[in-house]
């Protein structure tokens, strides 16, 4: 058990540092440089080739990557040059925003993915598991962003029923109402992206009811007399839970890669919205570090789900 | 080989024939045939084949007769004109052009690159795949190492910075970018199949007889899965049209003059448009929604008709 996570996290070494060579090389090639335009249009060009100087982008590119990376282990990423402010301080605010909402998220896809997958599963091959499959094929089929836009549409400007942009009302103030603000503003992202991702967990619970089912402990409780309610209750839906909690990890990297679209579609101030600014202004550094947070974010998010498989099914466990 | 036959048996020419029918009605039909049936017996997969096929070929076709850059020319006197007019059905968008014209050259640029990237990234997929699994030991342990750090990639970030730093880039390019990073899925469904196809019989008495493993993986191994293969392509078509429409929606797919499904839809990022002027968005998006449940819902059927006990057409 402690061997296969202690394994795993040796491999995930490499992998970080050839991700960080990968990502600081990319953001090296992108063309322009932050400096031309941003400061003034009528700049010298003498006095913006002084600032790449003293800057260091004219250092050969270890050189620049080993600065970085020495001060990446003392916690500096740089200062953004477009926001004119240290990049951790930059992205910490943000960071807090892409959480929120993708925790959100995930707490109601598996409000809603539970009681579907487990009522699909008793009610196999009748009409209900037949609607529940039609609605898990047409939710996974279709591209989230399109479902954003048109969600933001009905609900947000047709009916005006939620906020369109931001994370907060600018009227909010005093505790409460910063917090009914910001939790109304991740409403309708976080219950479409809920009521589309709902497609894995709920296969998965299905398959799990339907071969305990027929299980020899479940047909023991049976014949001791338990009601059928309590047994899909307190045996199977309990055996199933654990496997059904490492999808979590899974989760939470799906929602971060697909953070980039609710939060353009929703112009909310996260991570995603920030990257993509980023990108526009080529401000290296932000890019960099957000590239990087993502890749571990990624790799940690596996490893929890990787790491509560083993836990549950020892066929995954190395040797 | 029949005259052969008939000299060193009693068997008449007219019973053999009649044999032979026989048996071939009873042998397992082929695989062209257990799909087409089973596409007999569900109506709406029928329909879906229909509209996906006719819809490609529509826009492929009218496309060509369609003069791209004029189109895309800016005509003031067309600002934002109502849909459902004699030069304008579907409307026109705030350059003034026509919104019916755009659908039809974008669904061409879209579906295109999502076919390309399709085989592409499945091909790629399906030989890694097959090497990674066939070749247990040290190969795959490499491969997989090498997978391991393709799924920890932040995709749409990657094709973002990507997509920036390659200057004239066109959809052939962006065709390849993509392919880069969506070839994983294929390849682990194909590797575990693999896995367990190369423990089977055929695959070690071909190996005791000295056929070479390139032969064994794409002679022997690759027909046996080809249902898997089809039915794989099929459904990551439907999933790579949303590739490309997201990131142009984003704004990092096809150039701005090059009218896509996705660049369509990012009309909606303006309030003014997503409220007032559905008509310059709403057509695609609900366009990329068609196409993308009924391309899906072909690859259940084919998925079906892959595995023998839910077949539901007469396969007899």
């Amino acid at each position: 058990m402690w061997k296969t996570i202690l394994r795993r996290i040796l491999i995930m070494i490499p992998e970080v540092i050839i991700l960080s060579i990968l990502v600081f090389l990319l953001a090296k090639a992108m063309p322009g440089d932050p400096f031309t335009g941003s400061i003034n249009p009528k700049a010298d060009p003498q006095q913006i080739h002084h600032l790449m100087k003293i800057n260091g982008l004219y250092d050969p590119w270890y050189q620049q990557y080993w600065h970085w990376v020495v001060h990446l282990f003392h916690g500096n990423l740089g200062n953004s040059y477009q926001y004119q402010e240290p990049v951790t301080r930059l992205i910490s605010g943000r960071a807090a925003n892409t959480l929120w909402l993708a925790l959100f998220t995930m707490i109601l896809t598996y409000a809603f993915a539970l009681p579907m997958g487990v009522y699909a599963g008793r009610h196999e091959g009748k009409l209900p598991d037949t609607i529940i499959r039609f609605y898990t094929y047409v939710t996974y089929c279709i591209p989230f962003f399109v479902i954003l836009v048109l969600g933001i549409w009905i609900f947000g400007y047709v009916f005006g029923w939620f906020p369109t942009t931001g994370s907060i009302s600018s009227s909010a103030s005093g505790w409460l109402s910063t917090i009914g603000s910001r939790f109304y503003h991740i409403l309708l992202p976080g219950i479409l992206g809920a009521l589309f991702g709902t497609v894995n967990i709920v296969q998965y619970l299905r398959s799990e009811v339907i071969d305990a089912k027929s299980s020899d402990y479940v047909r023991t409780a049976r014949s001791k007399g338990v009601p059928s309610k309590d047994i899909y209750r307190h045996h199977i839906f309990r055996n199933s839970l654990l496997p059904i909690a490492a999808f979590a990890g899974y989760s939470i990297t799906g929602l971060l890669n697909g953070s980039i679209f609710t939060e353009t579609v929703f112009s909310y101030p996260g991570m995603g919205l920030l990257f993509v600014n980023s990108i526009s202004y080529r401000d290296y550094t932000v890019i960099t570090a957000l590239v990087l947070i993502y890749g571990i974010l990624n790799l940690l998010g596996t490893l929890l789900s990787d790491i509560i498989l083993s836990i549950v099914d020892p066929r995954i466990r190395i040797e | 080989m029949a005259e052969n036959f008939e000299q060193h048996s009693d068997v008449s020419a007219t019973d053999l024939a009649r044999l032979t029918q026989e048996a071939q009605a009873e042998a397992t039909p082929s695989t062209a045939k257990i799909i087409w049936s089973e596409f007999k017996a569900d109506k709406p997969a029928m329909a879906a084949l229909f509209i996906i096929v006719g819809f490609i070929l529509f826009v492929m076709i009218g496309a060509l007769f369609i003069n791209t850059p004029k189109m895309m020319e800016t005509n003031i006197m067309a600002y934002f004109n109502q849909p459902f007019t004699a030069d304008f059905w579907l409307g026109a968008d705030s350059g003034g052009r026509s919104v019916a014209k755009q659908l039809i050259v974008g669904s061409r640029n879209s579906i295109g690159i999502a076919i390309g990237l399709t085989i592409i990234s499945s091909t790629f997929g399906i030989c890694w795949g097959l090497i990674s699994g066939y070749f247990n030991g040290y190969i795959d342990w490499g491969m997989q190492r090498v997978y391991d750090f393709m799924m920890m990639l932040p995709m749409t970030m990657m094709i973002i910075v990507l997509v920036t730093i390659i200057p004239h880039y066109n959809s052939v390019t962006l065709t390849l970018i993509f392919s880069i990073f969506y070839w994983e899925g294929t390849s682990r469904l194909i590797r575990s199949r693999t896995l367990a196809e190369s423990e089977k019989d055929y695959v070690a008495a071909s190996k005791t007889s000295g056929t070479s493993n390139w032969k064994i993986i794409f002679r022997e191994i690759m027909p046996n899965i080809s249902s898997l293969i089809i039915v794989d392509c099929t459904l990551s078509f439907a999933e790579n049209i949303g590739v490309e429409t997201g990131l142009s929606y984003l704004g990092f797919g096809l150039p701005a003059q090059t009218p896509s499904l996705g660049t369509m839809i990012a009309n909606a990022n303006d309030p003014n448009n997503i409220t007032q002027y559905w008509w310059t968005w709403l057509p695609a998006a609900l366009e990329i929604i068609i196409l993308c449940l009924s391309i899906s819902y072909i690859g259940q059927v084919l998925r079906r008709a892959a595995d023998a006990s839910q077949r539901q057409g007469a396969a007899d």
